[in-house]
Order: C-alpha cells, then sequence, then structure tokens
C-alpha cells in the first residue's frame, strides 16, 4: 500500500502551517481574548493602540476580541458543515459508484439536481424562514450549510468507485461473500482516503465562505460573533468609505487566510494522487537533486537515470517507483 | 447526451420550484402568520389577502390543492406580490435581471477567457519561475467576492477616483439609447466587473493548469512534439483537451460565481438581483426572496445547458457515445 505522506512541497507546509495556526486560534483564541468581544465598555471608534490592537467599533467594543472570539463559531460551523458533507458525499458517492444500474442512476440524479441548484441562493431562502434562535445553532446552521455542498465530492467519489469496484481486491471480498455495505466502508471507502480528504478541505472551504456570506447580509445570529458578522456591522455602520479600515480588514484577511491554507493542502493531495501533477510541484531546488532538467519542455513523468543520479533519496525514489 | 442534460435541468427546476413551495409551509415557528401581524397596518387588506392565498393560509385547502394554485400562478409568470414594495415581484425583478446578467454574464466571460488562458499557459512553463504565481491565486480565489469588491471600492473608488463608485450609471444623464448614458453604463460596471473578474479568476487558471499538466503527459501530445509541430501548435493542441474537464465543471462553478457575483452588486449598490434580495432579506419579504431564488435557479441552469451545447460543439466524441 501507498504511504500516505504528502510530497513535502513547500506548498504544502505553508497550508499546514496556515491551517494549524487557524485551529489553535479556533480552540484557544476566545480565552486568549483581552475584552468580552459585545462590552460597549469602551470610546468608539478608536484606531489601533496597544489597548486595542484593532481599535474599537463604533459601539466601543474591542474588535481584535472579536476576532479571536469570532475564529471558533466560523470554523466550527465549517467544520461540522464539512464533516457532515463528507459523509453525505462518501454515503451517495460509494453506493452510487459501488451498486451500479437504478441505484446509480438515482443516486446521481440527486447530487446532479443538488449540483445544479445554486447553493447560495438557496441557503439564502432556507435561513430566511429559520426562527431567529436556530440561527445561533451551530448544528442547525452547518447542516443545512452541508446540504447544499456534499453534492460535488459524491459526483467525484462515485467517479472513483466506479475505478475500484472491479479491481482484484473488491472482487476477492465479494467471492467471499462480504455484505455489500461492509464492501462499500471498509474495503472500498479506505482506498479512496485521498479523495475523501481533498473533498473534506474543499467543503469546508466552500463551508466557511457560505457561512461568512449568509452572516454578512444578516442571516445568523447577531448574538453569536463570527468573521462574518464583523463584516455585517463594519458594512452597516460604514466602516469602508469612512476609512477604518481596521473594522473590516482583518476579518476578511482571516477569511482569506484560512481559505488560502486549506485550497494549498488541497494542492499537495492532487498532487499525491495525481504524480504527473507532483512531478509538476517540484520545487526548483527538489528538482536539481534529482537531477532533473532545470525545465520540463515535454510533459512526461520525468524518469530518472542511474547515470545521472549520486544518491537515491528515499522520499524522492517514491517518485520513480510508482 | 443533450436530451439526458436537459432532462436533468427540468428534474432540477422542478426541485427548486418544489422547495420553494414546501419551504414556507413547513417551517417551524410560521414564519408567514408573523409576518403578517407584523404588515398589518401598512398593507392593505385586499393584499394580505393575495399574500394569505399564495402561501396558502386561511384558506382551507389541501396540500395537492395549493400545489396547483401555486404551479398555475406560476405558469403565468405570477410570483406574488412583493410585501414591501407593493409591486407584483414580476415586475419588480424585470428591471433587476437585466443588470444582472450583464454584469455576471461579462465578467464570467472575461474570468474563463483570461484564466483559461492563462492556466494552460501556467501549465506548460510549470515548474518555471511563472509558478510563484500559484500562492497569489490561491489567496484570491480565497478572498470572499464581497470583501474584494469593498477594498476594491475604497482603494480605486473612494480614495483614488479613477472609477466612478455606489450604481450603475451617473445620476445626471438620462436613460435610453443614448450615447452619454451608455458610456456612464460602461464606466460604472468596470470595477464591480473586474471586482468579480478578479474573485472567479483563479478558479479556473488552478484548474486549467492541473488539467493541462495531466494532458502534457499524455501520448498525442509527444506525438505532436515528435512530429516536429511548432510548440504553439503543440500548446494549442494540448489545450484544447485540457479546456473540456473545465466546460465541464461549468455547472458547479457557475453556481458559485453567480452566488459571490450578487453579493458584489450588493457592495457597489448595483441595481441587480443581489443587492435586492439584500433588501429582501432584511424586510423579511418572502415573496420577493423566493422569487429571486428562482429566477436566479433558471438563469444557472440556463447557462448550464449552454455549457453543455459549448461542450457538445468542442468534444466529438461525446456526440456519438451516450455518456454523461
Amino acid at each position: 500500500m501507498r504511504s500516505l505522506r504528502l510530497p513535502r512541497s513547500p506548498k504544502v507546509i505553508i497550508g499546514l502551517v496556515i491551517v494549524g495556526f487557524f485551529i489553535i486560534m479556533t480552540v484557544i483564541g476566545p480565552w486568549l481574548a483581552p475584552y468580552d468581544p459585545s462590552s460597549t465598555a469602551f470610546a468608539p471608534l478608536l484606531s489601533p493602540s496597544a489597548h486595542h490592537w484593532l481599535g474599537t467599533t463604533s459601539l466601543g467594543q474591542d474588535i481584535f476580541s472579536q476576532l479571536l472570539v469570532g475564529a471558533r463559531a466560523t470554523m466550527v460551523v465549517a467544520l461540522l458543515a464539512g464533516l457532515a458533507a463528507t459523509i453525505l458525499s462518501m454515503t451517495v458517492g460509494i453506493a452510487a459508484g459501488y451498486l451500479g444500474g437504478w441505484s446509480d442512476e438515482g443516486l446521481s440524479l440527486v447530487s446532479n439536481v443538488f449540483l445544479a441548484i445554486p447553493g447560495v441562493p438557496l441557503l439564502i431562502v432556507i435561513d430566511s424562514y429559520l426562527p431567529v434562535n436556530s440561527r445561533s445553532n451551530f448544528f442547525v446552521i452547518g447542516l443545512i450549510i452541508s446540504l447544499t455542498g456534499w453534492a460535488w465530492g459524491a459526483r467525484v467519489l462515485r467517479a472513483q468507485t466506479m475505478s475500484l469496484r472491479n479491481r482484484d481486491f473488491v472482487e476477492a471480498a465479494r467471492i467471499i461473500g462480504e455484505k455489500r455495505t461492509r464492501i462499500m466502508f471498509t474495503e472500498v471507502a479506505p482506498n479512496l482516503l485521498p479523495v475523501l480528504a481533498s473533498s473534506f478541505l474543499f467543503t469546508v472551504l466552500y463551508s466557511i465562505g457560505a457561512y461568512v456570506t449568509l452572516a454578512y447580509i444578516g442571516l445568523t445570529s447577531t448574538a453569536v460573533w463570527n468573521w462574518g458578522t464583523m463584516l455585517y456591522w463594519a458594512q452597516a455602520n460604514n466602516a469602508p468609505l469612512s476609512g477604518e479600515w481596521y473594522w473590516f480588514v482583518p476579518p476578511g484577511i482571516c477569511i482569506a487566510l484560512v481559505g488560502t491554507g486549506l485550497a494549498l493542502v488541497n494542492f499537495g493531495i492532487d498532487e499525491f494522487i495525481n504524480p504527473r501533477l507532483r512531478a509538476g510541484g517540484l520545487t526548483a531546488r527538489q528538482r536539481r537533486q534529482l537531477g532533473l532538467p532545470r525545465r520540463i519542455r515535454l510533459g512526461l513523468t520525468p524518469v530518472l537515470h542511474a547515470s545521472s543520479k549520486p544518491k537515491i533519496v528515499p522520499a524522492h525514489a517514491k517518485l520513480v517507483s510508482q | 447526451m443533450l436530451a439526458r442534460r436537459l432532462l436533468l435541468y427540468i428534474v432540477t427546476a422542478w426541485v427548486a420550484i418544489t422547495a420553494n413551495f414546501l419551504l414556507p409551509r413547513m417551517m417551524p415557528g410560521n414564519p408567514i402568520q408573523t409576518l403578517i401581524g407584523k404588515i398589518t397596518n401598512t398593507v392593505t387588506p385586499e393584499e394580505i389577502r393575495a399574500i394569505r392565498l399564495s402561501f396558502g393560509l386561511g384558506f382551507h385547502q389541501g396540500l395537492v390543492a395549493q400545489y396547483f394554485t401555486y404551479l398555475t400562478q406560476l405558469v403565468h409568470g405570477n410570483l406574488g406580490i412583493s410585501i414591501t414594495l407593493g409591486a407584483p415581484v414580476s415586475s419588480i425583478l424585470r428591471e433587476a435581471v437585466p443588470w444582472t446578467v450583464g454584469l455576471i454574464g461579462l465578467s464570467t466571460i472575461f474570468s474563463f477567457a483570461i484564466g483559461t488562458f492563462g492556466g494552460a499557459l501556467l501549465g506548460w512553463t510549470r515548474g518555471s519561475r511563472l509558478d510563484s504565481l500559484i500562492p497569489t491565486a490561491t489567496f484570491f480565489q480565497a478572498v470572499p467576492y464581497f470583501f474584494l469588491a469593498t477594498v476594491m471600492l475604497l482603494l480605486f473608488g473612494s480614495d483614488l477616483h479613477w472609477f466612478p463608485v455606489l450604481g450603475a450609471y451617473s445620476p445626471t444623464v438620462t436613460q435610453g439609447w443614448n450615447l452619454a448614458y451608455i458610456e456612464s453604463v460602461i464606466r460604472y460596471g468596470e470595477l464591480p466587473l473586474i471586482a468579480i473578474v478578479l474573485s472567479s479568476l483563479a478558479g479556473w487558471m488552478l484548474g486549467m493548469r492541473n488539467m493541462m499538466i495531466t494532458m502534457i503527459g499524455e501520448d498525442f501530445v509527444l506525438m505532436a512534439v515528435a512530429k516536429g509541430l511548432p510548440r504553439r501548435k503543440v500548446i494549442w493542441h494540448a489545450a484544447r483537451n485540457a479546456i473540456l474537464p473545465s466546460i465541464a465543471n461549468l455547472s458547479l462553478a457557475i453556481g458559485l460565481v453567480v452566488s459571490g457575483a450578487l453579493l458584489v452588486e450588493l457592495v457597489f449598490n448595483y441595481p441587480g438581483v443581489g443587492d435586492l434580495l439584500l433588501q429582501a432579506v432584511l424586510n423579511e419579504d418572502y415573496p420577493l426572496i423566493q422569487g429571486i431564488f428562482l429566477v436566479i435557479t433558471l438563469a444557472v441552469l440556463a447557462a448550464n445547458f449552454l455549457a453543455d451545447i459549448v461542450y457538445l460543439w468542442l468534444d466529438p466524441r461525446t456526440r456519438t457515445v451516450a455518456a454523461v
């Protein structure tokens, strides 16, 4: 079995560092926050200073505290939605790909329908009908977001399952008389791990965007601090146009950074799944160590020759053996 | 293949229409009843009757009968009456839709063209210094559309005064087919357009790059090089094949682009559907929210179908094989 180590390209490392940083912020952010994010005890619209690193809002709330506290809601909802959507897409995708026939037709139709309906407008409709107290519930919001975000993963997983279902080891499990659900979840699913991981990260990325969008147009409870509500209040008080950049820029940058981190890690997974991409993703230094030309003009997966390679480094040897 | 796709879109449209019907009736807390309680003072009893009728309240009709009434209304283009604006939803939408279609349609075409071209180039020159563009592109892909739009509005609109901002045309010109008006519409559309293109560009670019790299490893590209074709032709050869998955992915992408672009309208006060949607959400104007959702969905489905036709035209294999 192939080892699950990601290629050690700088892209992946940077991505992992960014994601790791924000996960830590999710866990300890609310404890680190110097003030209560809702407290209006300070002077309004203070510029950043030693006391208020990011200044205060027009209501005199500490923006830095809001940013730290807001990380948790944003990340938790996105992770919940990503998890729920991945479970859903795994079930539907693998079942459709493995069972084939009418089950496949039906399940594919459902996922294609969900893929074609624009997710965020649907979310807005559903959310606008929710009672206000449900809008602050992480689980409710997370589940609704996952409902609009699972279909893409299901489609990818279905295609991958179809390429696996006639392999020998699956055939063997079938002949032994394993139950279908067992084959699907213990034989097929583990081999889809990279695809599953990629689809999970993608859904988390989508969920952050969706949640922040809902918050930005005022459709999540304003009692819960997340980066979207921060932007909502900044916009509602005309912070962008009156030049209070410290109010609306930090949450936006945080959202973008988390997204960048997730996308970079996903890049690594893509390179893991697709060896051709991996060769394309090597850095100049790695390529020099491998004895490859500086620029690969023709797009063959690079092949190493013993003569051009003084010493084989184990991590790179894998590249060749595949 | 085309017939199959069309069938899918018809089913999807039906699902969206039915969801639109069921949602207000199934949600906990009876939102419509609450709403009617709130607006009794501002709306005539006649209009309340119409709203009650369209949401099936107090008319002791079965759900099935209500559903058929709803469908009949829909076929006649009747989307109900906006609660806050007091006008039929369909006529409100008729004013807003052209702005949105123009802005989002144009920016999608631009970003697809530029992104695909750039992606093909990035894929071909992989491993070169151009690769350092990838993290930047990823960052732009991850920035929420509305945030990038806000920053651009602030920077290039209010600070540098490079572009006029807020609205879709100068308030001083008279609307209609005169040169001043058309020029003003173009000037006011530039910044929102650039904002949407910048936000959506990276997705096309990265997807195309990856497809290009995969494609370059195929035998037919090696063959093309072996034949001694000039490099320009080889790139075109590979790119034409790499572009197919990009177009196949349009269905996913169009939905995301539209969702993001709607919020850009909101930032720029652009008088399109996005701006309308925000007002509707703020005022809990359910008939308007639902009408907008329906129109967006149908527009996205139509765009998908267009993409399918283009795909079919580009890929001769799909014309014979009945595969989706």
